[in-house]
């Protein structure tokens, strides 16, 4: 089985997000960059699918040169290859074309790409990916197996789980779930410096439009202070949440 | 031309969400000096619609689409748009509408804009304001496309009434067998229990509670509010409880009208993913945590008097105002 991991490089869950510029960049200023979250979930799963069943794992991203150290972290947690599409990751649609031309010519299996990065949330990635190689997709993924050219898949819906079988080739959108946030793993030493020895390939951006744009950034307005309410008066509370915030 | 909505519903019935995107889709239909199309899969009684405002309802009813798919649904849609000329297409962000969101926006070459909270800031350039790094920050986006896709984030609008003549007009897509490439073979889902993604109110747990086995008056509180029960990061993991219970920034979003944080220190990525919560209460007996910085309302005291305190003050609440 091949299997691809799409990887989007993000600010750690906890950075303090700036702009800069007249608000319409983004101050990566002090920021530690990680793999997305959502991401290393199905990281570890195609992990596992490499050790219990034999699958090669390559990893892509979209962005510059400042990205290869997520991409090597990959390798460092057991990816074989990486790839780099050279372009700035701004919309996702344009993202998702990059990645489907790696998909078509890489005649993977399995792509998993996280439900949505940490970052824009765009959450279309890996359903875009999808759709432009016409290929099936799950997405919210929280379970699967494969066996042969069969994958039984599970879905996080509102309010419980969907269980589904899906043939090859396949795209999902993971999340926790995929595996469990213990099951994540830390690169160790032997895989940092082995990781320094894989391939990691740099290959051009195809021409496609930018559909979107982020033209300004705006943070949340200040929050005022709390109203503190006593703890032997908690009537208070229901009359504040019922007349004041009109909530209940 | 028009703005064309797709309405969902669950055992032919409306949800919420459809009202609440049918209410936006009205108000970026004046701005753009058009009309509504709704497209109702299976869907409720589209008289309902008129009153948010939808001028055309395009009625599907077939049995192929009786449970959700994806891509069946997103080239159902697809053909309504075509179908209808439409030049902007409003969904929610229920966990089905963000599945087919992106199918749909490269079925129409459009640009798609999730998690949008508030009506275009202009519409030429088309310009929309949407929560980015997870509630921590918005921006706005501006989609190039002629047709554009706009997710609408849960609660973010609300409903606003409306008048519009709903005329049903039944619409039959070219269904084709490809899409149906998915066999659901289990659904799991509790239909007792109000969901997080439609809850009004969200009733969550994190460590300070203890154990699983102090979850009953959690439920019990979620009960007598309708609310949904939710819970942190630690909870889920330790597996307190389920993983679809986890609210934050890797895991569900919440955007509720109300939310009471119980025994939750409010880290960075819990705070995250519930701030889109238009009201947040927080129940926690360190003063110091950090979830006091980010609620409108709080309580420095021990969970277990508070809680039971607070069911019996709001069941007496509810039995006032019956």
């Amino acid at each position: 089985m091949k299997i691809l991991v799409c990887i989007s490089h993000v600010p750690d869950t906890t950075s303090k997000i700036n702009f800069i510029e007249g608000d319409t960049k983004f101050d990566t200023n002090g920021v530690q960059f990680v793999i997305n979250p959502n991401d290393e979930f199905g990281l570890t799963r195609a992990m596992w699918f490499k050790e219990k069943q034999g699958a090669s794992v390559d990893v892509v991203n979209v962005g510059g040169p400042e990205t290869e150290p997520t991409l090597r972290k990959a390798l460092a947690i057991g990816a074989d290859n990486a790839i780099r599409v050279n372009t700035e990751a701004t919309d996702g649609f344009y993202v998702a074309r990059q990645l489907a031309k790696v998909v078509q010519e890489g005649g993977y299996d399995l792509v998993i790409a996280g439900r949505e990065s940490i970052d824009y949330n765009g959450g279309m990635v890996p359903g875009m990916i999808a759709a432009l190689t016409g290929t099936s997709f799950v997405n919210t993924c929280i379970g699967i197996e494969v066996e042969g050219d069969t994958a039984t898949t599970i879905r996080e819906i509102d309010g419980g789980k969907e269980t589904s079988t899906v043939k090859l080739p396949l795209v999902v959108g993971g999340q926790k779930g995929l595996v469990e946030e213990s099951d994540l793993r830390i690169p160790n030493m032997r895989g940092i410096m082995m990781a320094r020895k894989k391939p990691l390939t740099v290959v051009d951006p195809i021409d496609a439009n930018q559909e979107t744009k982020a033209v300004q950034f705006e943070k949340p307005a200040p929050k005022g202070d709390v109203t503190l309410v006593d703890a032997d008066n908690i009537d208070q509370l229901v009359e504040l949440l019922h007349n004041e915030a009109k909530v209940i | 031309m028009s703005v064309l909505v797709y309405t969902e519903s669950e055992g032919g019935k409306f949800k919420k969400t459809a009202f609440e995107v049918a209410s936006y889709a009205k108000e970026v239909a004046t701005i753009l000096g058009t009309t509504v199309t709704a497209v109702s899969i299976n869907g409720g009684d589209s008289s309902e619609l008129g009153s948010y405002g939808v001028d055309k309802v395009l009625q599907v009813t077939n049995d192929k689409l009786a449970t959700f798919n994806a891509k069946a649904y997103a080239n159902t849609i697809k053909q309504a748009v075509e179908k209808d000329g439409a030049e902007v297409v409003v969904v929610s962000s229920t966990t089905d509408s963000k599945f087919l969101a992106p199918l749909l926006s490269v079925h129409l070459n459009a640009g798609y804009a999730s998690n949008v909270v508030a009506l275009p800031e202009s519409a030429s350039p088309f310009k929309v304001k949407r929560t980015a790094f997870t509630n921590k920050a918005f921006n706005i986006t501006e989609i190039s496309t002629d047709v554009k896709v706009i997710g609408l984030s849960n609660n973010a609008f609300g409903l606003r009434e409306n008048s519009g003549s709903a005329e049903a007009e039944v619409f039959e897509p070219s269904l084709v067998d490809a899409d149906f490439d998915i066999e659901v073979t289990a659904v799991d889902k509790a239909t007792d229990k109000v969901s997080i993604a439609d809850a009004e109110i969200v009733v969550s747990g994190g460590r300070g509670l203890k154990g699983p086995e102090n979850w009953a008056m959690i439920e019990e509180l979620a009960d007598v509010l309708g609310a949904a029960t939710a819970c942190s990061k630690p909870v889920s993991d330790m597996g307190w409880r389920p993983h679809g219970e986890h609210v934050g920034q890797t895991g569900k979003p919440v955007a509720s009208n109300l939310y009471i944080a119980i025994g939750v220190s409010g880290a960075i990525q819990h705070l995250a993913g519930i701030n889109a919560s238009k009201v947040k209460v927080v129940i926690n007996n360190d003063p110091e945590a950090p979830f006091f910085k980010a609620a409108d309302y709080g309580v420095v005291g021990d969970a277990f008097e508070v809680v039971p305190k607070l069911i019996e003050k709001l069941k007496e609440f509810k039995s006032n105002n019956a």
